[in-house]
């Protein structure tokens, strides 16, 4: 099985390039939009606490949509390929961004931003230099677990036609060719932790050179 | 034309601080302030006394705008609270609090540093040689600018937030409880040095505290509140010597 899988690699390198290279872009593009949009959107629930629980509750039920349901469910709105792919991935990330965003920002010490403020600093600087760095593991936290839950379910997106190692993995299946399901699978597990490792790297430097908790 | 000069140098001396009538009121509950009027002179040492909830806290957060009167009003410098630039203001007041609330993620130099970043008011070679100043000012060694909070005693934590709040050189310097955590042994060598400097910086200090040997020790005069009021404002002899009433005997532990 190994031999069958390594002879795959060798024979068909390119296309696994190739499809290496469009996961890492479905993904890269799904995180860059889910982070922006779950960071903004916990810190504004996190500086608005009365709308915190309407958002939460629908990030909640929306999170529990199946992932492939879903895919389904944007075809006839907008079609197959790539966007609705990198859309249903978006709409999954959102969520550990905002509950963690919300988290951190909220539970930040109220007597350390009683100081920031009784100090002088406008609502802007108490974010951008207190809260937003003091939250900064938990939300790092939560990129974590967005980054490694997105590179995972992008291998379905292929269902509905996107790019990356979800072709492999569907072409396998359709072929009973289980070395190259198993060989699209290894791919994604494969960045899956590395962008982990990556990640949990910086995670660990800022508290370092931060001396945080 | 004649260029007047800056009128506020020609007046008769006036209290730097001046409540007014001031009440301040939660919904449901009793008046946290119950039309409290006093004045604080400039360059006063000024300790407050009083129960927990008997509205020190409040009324110091009054004066730095962190609170706002319901009705009264609260001048600083002449300048009415309510109606000024809060950010300014509160810059140009030094603020300490009962968990000295540094930022634990900022160095200490970058921590002491804070209030000037705000309004970008040091340069880079400014910011070095003010903070070394200043941690030679509060007695620490220079070499702790660049060390975590998390590295320091609770001694030296409270040193660094002392040296935070004289950065900009505020003529103000309102202190909540700031040496309520710490040993009294390091308590009584701060309180020994805050002493100094007050003497030295001319900072007017308003110093809450639970402590009534505290209160007696480092005020000029020492303000004792209860439900509100002011029960009692005078120096430490003539609080010990005549105390107003009960409350005020009860804290002296004479009754």
């Amino acid at each position: 099985m190994l031999r069958a899988i390594f002879a795959l690699y060798r024979n068909r390198s390119d296309w696994f390039l190739e499809l290496f290279v469009a996961h890492m872009r479905l993904c890269g593009i799904s995180i860059l939009i889910a982070g922006i949009i779950g960071l903004v959107l916990g810190i504004l629930i996190a500086e608005h606490r009365r709308f915190a629980p309407a958002v939460i509750g629908v990030c909640n039920v929306v999170y529990t949509i199946p992932s492939i349901s879903l895919l389904g469910l944007l075809i006839p709105l907008l079609g197959v390929g790539n966007k609705p792919a990198i859309t249903a991935l978006c709409i999954y990330g959102v969520m550990p961004m905002v509950r963690n965003t919300y988290t951190g920002v909220s539970t930040v010490e109220p007597d350390l931003i009683e100081a920031a403020l009784g100090m002088g600093s406008t609502d802007w600087q108490v974010l951008w230099r207190v809260k937003l760095p003091m939250a900064m593991s938990v939300i790092l936290a939560g990129l974590r677990s967005m980054v490694v839950m997105i590179i995972a379910t992008g291998g379905i997106a292929a269902y509905i036609g996107a790019s990356g190692l979800g072709v492999a993995i569907f072409r396998g299946i359709t072929m009973y060719n289980t070395a190259m399901t198993c060989a699209g699978s290894i791919l994604i597990a494969a960045l899956a932790l590395i962008a982990d490792l990556i990640l949990s790297r910086i995670e660990k430097h800022l508290k370092k050179t931060r001396r945080m908790k | 034309m004649t260029i007047w000069p800056d009128l506020a140098c020609c007046k008769m001396p006036e209290p730097i601080i001046r409540f007014n009538d001031v009440t301040k009121i939660y919904p449901g509950s009793p008046p946290v302030l119950d039309h409290l009027s006093f004045t604080v002179e400039r360059g006063e040492f000024l300790t407050v006394i009083g129960r927990s909830g008997c509205g020190k806290t409040t009324m110091l957060k009054m004066i730095n705008g962190l609170l706002l009167p319901d009705s009264g009003t609260v001048e600083v410098e002449g300048v009415n609270v309510s109606g000024t630039d809060l950010i300014a203001l509160r810059r140009s007041i030094g603020y300490v609090i009962q968990n000295v609330g540094l930022f634990y993620h900022m160095t200490v130099g970058k921590n002491i540093a804070y209030v000037p970043s705000l309004s970008r008011a040091w340069d880079k070679p400014t910011r070095t040689r003010r903070v070394a100043e200043l941690l030679d000012i509060v007695g620490l060694p220079r070499n702790f600018a660049d060390r975590y909070p998390s590295e320091l005693s609770g001694g030296q934590r409270q040193r660094v937030g002392i040296a935070r709040a004289l950065a900009l050189e505020p003529a103000i310097m309102l202190m909540d409880e700031p040496f309520g955590a710490v040993d009294e042994i390091t308590r009584r060598s701060l309180q020994d040095e805050l002493c100094r400097l007050q003497q030295t910086l001319k900072v007017t200090i308003i110093f809450i505290t639970h402590d009534i040997r505290e209160a007696l020790k480092l005020g000029h005069r020492v303000m004792v509140m209860d439900a509100g009021q002011v029960v009692q404002l005078d120096t430490p002899d003539r609080i010990c010597s005549d105390p107003k009433d009960h409350f005020v005997r009860l804290l002296l532990g004479l009754d």
